[in-house]
């Protein structure tokens, strides 16, 4: 199949790479751009172990083409850092022992800041709906919920 | 060893520090079996087995190999064979050779320059398959008239007229239970049915393989133990151990289900055949196809009760299926069936039987969920019968020191009967119920395990030190190694640092599991501690001129022993390690062990359920799980296992199972329709850590691990059946299951 030339923006700096057309967004992160940091734990958009954002809205990366990112904007976990340090929900994962193997991790934190760039105050059932859609095997979800409630408190506060 | 008389108060063990790999696991930065790459690298795809069982007639992949792109293809003639036992198992689960077991069974394996050309080739493979009558269910695979899956299997302790599938038998007990029986006042007896689980983690199998013309070999992937890994390849390649370099990535969950070998033989091959590096990656769908589960269970319980509660005798016979090939995993059911009780009569038989499922791997504390379900489900009902308190039954009839376990030895220190009382004081125990809802309580156990471990020790020049270990982190431990580290020194945990090593780094060690690596590396960094500050006080004893016994070591830093020493201000690490290159070199300390001691670990769980009686809808209320950790290193990670134990055990006790179709073939090979517990299913799981410290660790530490999946099985089941009224004993406990039930009348 014929690659298509794409011109995108990941974590704010300007990509270009060319794909076929049946690449995914996820395929295209890890192998083209080197991107890691985002997972696949089943292609099949049931785990979201490679949830990103595309314009700002939380998607699966291994649903969305790649050609579809013509001109979007894609925020992956490399970017939720900044040159200063971790974010604060970063930090509170840490703190609060909210990752044992950590796969899901990148996920959860993209799902729980897209949360709470919307809804700063969420009630522990609005974020255990909202983070549904990330399958995490080792913690029971106790002390994720946990940290993005102290997260969500100090982001609050700042 | 008995280290209970040295148990002493900790300044840094059971603090809660920040772990050394969190910062790479919030970033991305981590890299896991999938995240690494090569020049050159090819991409590799495996061709599975459409039948439950079949006879492989031939194999054509002449096509394949000439597609564009391909490079390599390999079958089970590439693997060098091996004589009987379970390196062969292995060698025929990894490629099967004359016969294909069950469905998503590999038989051949292609690279390719892009893994898109190499899942083309794979459709250009002509296999010829001779369908043969395959068999799913324990049940009807023990029946003398059922299609065998493997014949002259059976050890010779099975009795004869069984089918051949029947490979296993064990048998553990003492007393007259026939003499209990007739001394009870109440009789249950019930027969228990659980369906085979997957470990569920969320990263696939992975690997990065490169063979060179002169004999070596590199191997990156995501394993519970690089040492096996590297002792099965080198065996199924005809490599020397020393030539195969076997790096452990960051593991993304195992459970149990990454002690095992599937891919890596085929990479290596494949890499060996085209000369390149080669990436193999299973997609989701070969994840449950092809790897773990755990064992499908029938199993029969007789329980005999005072009316009183005290237990007067108790029976079980399991029959367990792993799958395809031989295991002795009901050895472990019918050994912890009855652990959590003192009884006086007390028998179990196992039997394990083979069916046309992938090969079992270990979950979570192997045989024993489903075992203890069964029991405590019996126990509870005796309750409900005899109007006795679930609590009161079990403290009257619980296993402590000097018990008789029912599978063989005395208890030494064990937590069993605190946990219970613990379970009873908590406000948990005391909430109100409404209608529909049920509270249900079981105990749990597991044995723990020790094991061959080495652990390296070097003390930097700057006063920093380096652990090395060679058990994959797999939940926190090597914040607990360096916790563990720092506290035996005597120097900061942020001095620590701990690296897993690669097969080439560091003597051989038993895989990450059962929950042997805080307890065995901890007690293996303890010791080579202990090693390096001898031979720091040496260093000390010869700056100040004097013995070596006159010297010993304090809050980080060596001493005079006495008045008669001398008198000398302390020297600490730091400044001992600063002139090590005067005093005769780097310091390091080691310590190489077969480790025993490792100290059974009891938890018990209280589950509230709420049922819809109109869809059979189970809705977990409130959870709350009380286990004996012996010590604590990292209460937060210890808390991370109960929890996490839990939330499976839950998934298992209410929605996962495989499901199979008349077609022998798996129908739900995916988390859409094999449905693991999401954040929404779940309430706060709350932690109770006991610690009756173990003595054979010089810390008390027991592993924590795999007790807490045992126990949320039966505590749900129980929970459900008061909350509907009737007995259930069937799992998962799917909502028509239930529906079924309550429907019944």
């Amino acid at each position: 199949m014929k690659n298509t030339h794409i011109a995108t923006k990941v974590n704010g700096d300007g990509v270009e790479f060319t794909c076929e057309p049946d690449e995914t967004l996820l395929e295209v992160l890890r192998n083209r751009l080197g991107l890691t940091g985002t997972k696949e734990g089943c292609g099949t958009g049931d785990c979201g172990a490679c949830s990103v954002l595309v314009n700002g809205r939380l998607v699966c990366s291994c649903l969305v083409l790649a050609v579809e990112t013509q001109g979007a904007e894609v925020s992956t976990i490399e970017g939720m850092a900044s040159g200063d340090g971790l974010h604060i929900l970063q930090q509170t994962f840490i703190d609060h022992a909210a990752l044992q193997c950590g796969i899901c991790t990148p996920g959860i934190l993209i799902a729980a800041k897209a949360l709470l760039d919307k809804n700063p105050s969420p009630t522990d059932s609005e974020l255990r709906f909202w983070l549904a859609g990330n399958l995490c095997r080792c913690t029971g979800y106790d002390k994720i919920i946990s940290a993005v409630q102290a997260a969500a408190a100090k982001m609050r506060a700042a | 060893m008995n280290y209970v008389s040295k148990i002493r108060k900790f300044k840094q063990v059971g603090t809660r520090p920040a772990r050394p790999d969190g910062d790479d696991k919030v970033t991305g930065r981590a890299l896991y079996g999938a995240d690494t790459v090569a020049p050159g690298m090819l991409m590799a795809a495996v061709l599975r087995s459409p039948h439950a069982h079949a006879q492989i007639v031939s194999i054509d992949f002449s096509a394949a190999l000439a597609h564009d792109g391909v490079k390599a293809v390999v079958t089970g003639a590439d693997l060098v064979a091996q004589d009987e036992g379970s390196l062969r198992d292995i060698q025929e689960n990894c490629l099967a050779t004359t016969r294909v077991l069950y469905d998503g069974h590999a038989v051949a394996a292609v690279a390719a320059l892009t893994l898109k050309a190499a899942q083309e080739a794979l459709k250009l493979i002509k296999v010829e398959y001779s369908a043969l009558p395959h068999v799913i269910e324990v049940d009807d695979a023990m029946r003398a008239d059922a299609p065998i899956v493997q014949s002259g299997r059976a050890l010779e302790n099975v009795p004869e007229g069984f089918s051949q599938n029947v490979t296993y038998h064990c048998q553990f007990g003492h007393g007259d239970t026939d003499a209990g029986f007739a001394l009870a006042d109440e009789i249950v007896t019930r027969s228990f049915k659980t369906a085979a689980t997957h470990q569920g983690y969320i990263e696939p199998h992975a690997c990065l393989a490169q063979m060179t013309t002169d004999g070596k070999a590199e191997l990156w992937c995501c394993t519970q133990g690089q040492y096996n890994v590297r002792d099965i390849c080198s065996a199924l390649l005809g490599l020397e151990g020393s030539q195969l370099r076997v790096t452990a990535s960051e593991i993304g969950g195992g459970f149990g289900g990454k002690t095992n070998v599937f891919i890596e033989p085929l990479a290596l091959a494949l890499s060996h055949k085209s000369g390149r590096p080669v990436k193999l990656v299973m997609s989701r769908s070969e994840v449950f196809r092809a790897t773990g589960p755990t064992v499908s269970s029938s199993i029969d319980v007789k329980i005999g009760m005072t009316r009183d509660g005290r237990i007067t005798a108790g029976r079980a016979e399991l029959r367990y299926s792993g799958g395809a090939f031989p295991n002795e995993t009901v050895s472990m059911g019918a050994q912890s069936a009855f652990a959590a009780y003192d009884m006086a009569a007390v028998e179990t038989l196992g039997w394990n039987v083979l069916t046309n499922r992938p090969k079992e791997a270990a979950y979570r504390a192997p045989g024993a969920p489903m075992a203890i379900y069964a029991v405590e489900s019996v126990v509870d009902e005796l309750s409900q019968i005899l109007n006795l308190d679930p609590i009161d039954v079990r403290l009257k009839n619980a296993a402590r020191k000097g018990s008789k376990s029912s599978y063989g030895p005395t208890f030494d220190d064990v937590g069993l009967i605190e946990t219970l009382e613990a379970a009873k004081a908590h406000p948990h125990y005391q909430a109100p119920l409404g209608p529909n809802q049920g509270r249900g309580l079981s105990a749990g156990f597991w044995f723990n395990f020790g094991g061959n471990t080495c652990v390296s020790l070097n003390v930097n020049t700057d006063g920093t030190i380096s652990v090395i270990e060679g058990n994959p982190d797999i939940g926190g431990s090597r914040a607990s190694i360096s916790l563990m580290a720092a506290e035996e020194l005597g120097v900061p945990y942020e001095k620590i640092r701990t690296i897993i090593a690669d097969t080439a780094s560091l003597g051989h060690n038993d895989i990450t599991d059962g929950s042997r690596v805080t307890f065995s590396v901890g007690l293996a960094t303890i010791k080579a501690a202990q090693d390096a500050i001898q031979k720091m006080c040496g260093r000390a004893a010869q700056i100040w001129g004097i013995d070596a016994d006159a010297v010993t070591w304090e809050d980080g830093a060596a001493v005079p022993a006495g008045e008669n020493a001398g008198k000398f201000p302390p020297l600490s690490l730091a400044e001992i390690a600063a002139v090590s290159f005067e005093t005769g070199g780097p310091i390091a300390g080691h310590f190489e062990v077969n480790a025993d001691g490792a100290g059974v670990s009891f938890g018990v769980h209280l589950c509230d359920a709420e049922v819809d009686p109109e869809t059979g809808a189970t809705k977990i209320l409130r959870y709350t799980v009380f286990q004996d950790a012996g010590r604590a290193v990292h209460p937060s990670y210890v808390e991370g296992q109960m929890q996490g134990g839990a939330a499976q055990g839950i998934g298992w006790a209410l929605n996962e199972e495989y499901i199979y179709g008349k077609d022998g073939r798996l129908q739900n090979s995916g988390f859409l329709d094999y449905r693991i517990p999401v954040a929404s299913d779940l309430p706060r799981i709350d932690t109770v850590i006991l610690e009756i410290p173990n003595p054979g660790h010089p810390y008390g530490v027991r592993g924590v691990g795999e007790t807490p999946i045992v126990p949320p099985l039966g505590a749900v089941s129980n929970a459900v059946s008061r909350a509907i009224g009737k007995r259930l004993t069937q799992l998962p406990m799917s909502p028509p299951r239930i529906l079924q039930a309550i429907l019944k009348g």
